[in-house]
């Protein structure tokens, strides 16, 4: 055994301990890189609670103020995931990063995983400011256990997303990008009640919102609070797993179709 | 080992090339990349042996970068194959023993140079320490520094340091000294002279003819995705025997090209630079044909007209 280690180095098995840290090391640097960059960190962070500071505040002891603290968090996760993993990635392929990554024997899925961690990451700091800021400013009263379901329920949803901000990347030039993920984000974000509940939205609107699994993550997390529209939440679940499944088949379809053309 | 000697030596009796008893460490052989409508590579061969710098050398579009991302495994060729340390260079087990240094138009600008060496570092089993990372390529100083702070040349060096990483058997530095100053250039010169030395395999694409004298012991000249010509660097310059005539003329390019011996043809400002294999007969034919002919100059060719002449006409450069 010892004779090994003076040897000439012979291509030997990898550890789990090698795979384990870079998993590690691509998570830390990519949570690192995306908080240094302020134009990403900023907005994603800052918009649901500059918004939630607005609104929330200004209907103080009111069911808005309750309702906004679990919509923003959503917003804040669906937004992190459309610009950090889309935008993220897209960026990186053009520049020519990801080949040299490529090139080095990092596991692609190293790669996904440490950008969905820090996206999941920074949503879970959004719902942590914004129930903080709900208890303090909006003088909302919640358990801990409504909080905890909050943080999962954010946590799911960052997979779905996470799928879309990869075939976001896989489809939308990178220069392009920013304007076409707001293009999606932002009325898809509208018209699922992630700002006012949806009865309120005009009938027409209430019709499609149901083919949007913006709608459905922020039904899930509405129901912790008793907001939800009536019904089983089952469906929201089954709506968000088929939407993960149908992005990240499409996803796969354009990467191995790019793949056989390079 | 001396058996092998013999049998080598009895294979390749017309194949006097010193290194060939080495062990070849990559291969293209005959690969042929189309994008779409234009040829990438076209029936492309190539070798590399265990200790060698060999440079791969072309103007831009040439196929050099293409040749670099088939031997990473970044693209795959319908026709040819392409081996690396004996394997499908996609294996996960190849790339532990590369290092690479690619044309990246912007990195992370946000993580520090020690950030990134510490990152790649990590997807290395056997890697080099940091300390060691930044020793050898002069990071001293910078390693604190965020990426995006750095200048040109000093981005260069970074990512020539990422390259090195993993402490690498066969090296690939695409195009590495591309907008570095004279003096970073010449430092990295030494650096890659210092792998050399190590006895690590380089290969390295570029589109200076000097570059490639100063480092390689092996010089491929590529263009439009073909081989016009491979040998050591003295055997290169050698292929052009011309001389170049300079001079303010009346006559249009496209005749002067049909000149005898008239390998190519330059507009140099106002000025016309013309390669010639016998410059005297091009210069007595100008002169009965331009009387306003002057600032005529004639003198040996220098290496990028070389290069020039084997680039821009392949069929008389070889013959």
């Amino acid at each position: 055994m010892a004779t090994n280690g003076i040897a000439i180095p012979v291509p030997r098995a990898l550890s789990l301990g090698y795979y384990a840290r870079i998993f590690r090391k691509e998570t830390q640097y990519e949570f690192v890189r995306m908080l240094r960059t302020r134009a990403f960190s900023l907005s994603v962070v800052g918009f649901p609670v500059m918004f939630y500071l607005l609104f929330g505040s200004s209907n103080r002891h009111n069911m808005f103020a309750r309702y906004l603290m679990p919509s923003y968090s959503c917003m804040g996760v669906v937004s992190a995931c459309l610009f950090g993993i889309g935008m993220g990635i897209a960026l990186e392929r053009a520049q020519g990063w990801l080949d040299l990554k490529q090139a080095s024997p990092m596991p692609r899925f190293a790669y996904l995983t440490a950008k969905t961690i820090s996206c999941a990451a920074f949503a879970l700091v959004i719902v942590a400011i914004l129930v903080a800021l709900g208890v303090t400013i909006g003088g909302v009263t919640l358990t801990a256990g409504e909080a905890l379901k909050l943080a999962g329920v954010v946590l799911a949803g960052s997979l779905p997303f996470t799928a879309m901000g990869l075939l976001v990347a896989l489809l939308v030039p990178p220069n392009a990008g920013p304007g076409v993920i707001n293009l999606i984000y932002l009325p898809m974000s509208f018209a699922s009640g992630f700002w006012m509940p949806v009865d309120y939205l005009p009938h027409w609107l209430q019709v499609i919102t149901p083919a949007l699994p913006t709608y459905h993550l922020a039904q899930l997390a509405l129901h912790i609070f008793g907001y939800a529209q009536p019904g089983s939440m089952l469906i929201h679940w089954e709506a968000l797993a088929g939407f993960t499944l149908l992005m990240l088949g499409a996803a796969w379809i354009i990467f191995t179709r790019s793949e056989a053309k390079a | 080992m001396s058996a092998t000697a013999v049998v080598t030596e009895a294979g390749t009796r017309a194949w006097p090339v010193p290194l060939s008893q080495s062990r070849t460490v990559a291969k293209l052989h005959s690969v042929t990349k189309r994008y779409g409508q234009t040829t990438a590579l076209d029936d492309f061969s190539l070798e590399l042996r265990a200790g060698e710098v060999v440079a791969l050398l072309g103007p831009n579009g040439a196929g050099k970068t293409t040749a670099v991302r088939l031997l990473l495994g970044l693209i795959s060729a319908k026709q040819g194959s392409v081996r690396v340390l004996g394997r499908d260079p996609r294996d996960a087990d190849a790339r532990t023993r590369i290092g690479a240094m690619l044309q990246v138009s912007r990195v992370p600008e946000m993580l520090r140079v020690r950030e990134h060496i510490d990152l790649f570092r990590s997807y290395y089993p056997d890697p080099l320490p940091v300390a060691e990372v930044i020793r050898i390529a002069r990071l001293e100083g910078i390693a604190e520094q965020m990426f995006g702070k750095l200048s040109g040349g000093q981005k260069q060096r970074v990512l020539f340091g990422l390259a090195l990483c993993g402490n690498p058997d066969l090296i690939f530095l695409d195009e590495p000294t591309v907008g570095m100053d004279i003096e970073s250039r010449r430092a990295l010169w030494d650096q890659i002279r210092s792998l050399s030395a190590a006895g690590k395999t380089v290969l390295l694409t570029t589109h200076y003819l000097e570059e490639a004298d100063m480092l390689a012991n092996r010089i491929v000249v590529i263009n439009k995705g073909r081989l016009l010509c491979e040998g050591t660097p003295a055997e290169i310059k050698h292929r052009v025997s011309g001389r170049r005539i300079r001079c303010i003329t009346q006559l249009d390019a496209e005749f002067l090209a049909t000149l005898p011996s008239v390998v190519d043809v330059q507009q140099d400002r106002e000025a016309v630079v013309i390669l010639a294999e016998q410059p005297e007969k091009v210069v007595r034919e100008m002169l009965l044909r331009d009387e306003t002919l002057h600032g005529l100059e004639v003198s040996a060719a220098a290496l990028e007209d070389a290069f020039l002449a084997l680039t821009s006409e392949p069929g008389q450069a070889k013959a």
